[in-house]
């Protein structure tokens, strides 16, 4: 029963006003593509695309306003920021692929902040202290209940990817680690 | 949390991003058409559900989506080893010692 005199009851709109810790912002639109080829593949991709895929596990490479994310040895996520035409340049590789345009299937919420990972640790189970997860690292792992592509875009900024219809819950539960960052 | 080391991924992953795939090893006859019901059903549904090390599937689906195979065994939920699909299977006895050794090194 100690333990009760020390509870604390958080009054129901403390945080709306936004975090110390921790900013969450809904990402601009940007065009994504799902993409799976084989080794054999990847010169000529990486090539009509611009940005070298990369091959080791949890990286990824940037190019200008475009992310290609390693998600598993054949499967690729990339993310243009700009105007570029992902399923184009696919097309124009000339190499066995399957790309997919999922620009709409998915939806990002930039987490930053000294917070930050405090914030998605609350709900994803990866190590994402510096050394293990450094900038420019990213993999699919799962938030709550959900599953998340997470990508470190700088020490105290993460990009966590989600699909459209599981977008209030991620901000949800993202909304709730970072008011229990500053704690 | 078990930690489970994905040979894909070359790190060790929370369980919450694996799903368990059955039995490993199993292979499908390659005259499957013409083989006996009750050949079919050792091959389709009988499963040796041991007690201690068991080998099987993996998938990391939350990860890089990749299926591998594991020795885990059944009542300390321990995983011994991990290695990708199409490698061929440990040795048993190899597995055994090692654990009797590593126990005695503690």
């Amino acid at each position: 029963m100690a333990d009760l005199a020390t509870a604390t009851r958080n009054a129901a709109l403390t945080t709306r006003g936004g975090f110390a810790e921790v900013v969450l912002t809904p990402a601009p639109a940007a065009s994504r593509l799902s993409l799976r080829a084989g080794a054999d593949a990847l010169p000529g991709l990486s090539a009509a695309l611009g940005v070298t895929l990369p091959t080791r596990p949890k990286t990824s490479a940037l190019s200008g306003k475009r992310h290609a994310l390693w998600l598993g040895p054949d499967e690729w996520l990339l993310i243009d920021e700009g105007e570029g035409d992902l399923m184009a340049a696919a097309a124009s590789s000339g190499t066995l692929h399957s790309s997919v345009d999922v620009s709409h299937r998915n939806v990002a919420v930039i987490v930053s902040g000294p917070g930050a990972e405090v914030a998605i640790n609350s709900g994803c189970p990866q190590d994402l202290s510096l050394p293990i997860f450094p900038v420019g690292a990213c993999s699919r792992t799962i938030l709550g209940k959900v599953e998340i592509v997470l990508s470190r875009i700088a020490e105290d900024t993460f990009r966590v990817e989600c699909w459209r219809s599981f977008s209030p819950y991620v901000f949800g539960m993202l909304s709730e680690g970072a008011a229990d960052a500053g704690h | 949390m078990l930690l489970i080391y994905c040979p894909y991924c070359e790190e060790e992953r929370s369980e919450l991003e694996f799903r368990n795939a059955g039995d490993a090893h199993i292979v499908r006859p390659a005259n499957i058409a013409e083989i006996s019901d009750e050949e079919f059903e050792e091959f389709f549904f009988l499963r040796q559900n041991p007690k201690g090390l068991i080998f099987e599937r993996w998938r990391h689906i939350h990860g890089c989506g990749r299926f591998f195979n594991a020795a885990r065994d059944t009542v300390s939920d321990r995983f011994y080893t991990t290695y990708k699909a199409g490698e061929p299977k440990p040795d048993v006895a190899a597995i055994l010692k090692g654990e009797q050794d590593k126990g005695a090194a503690r």
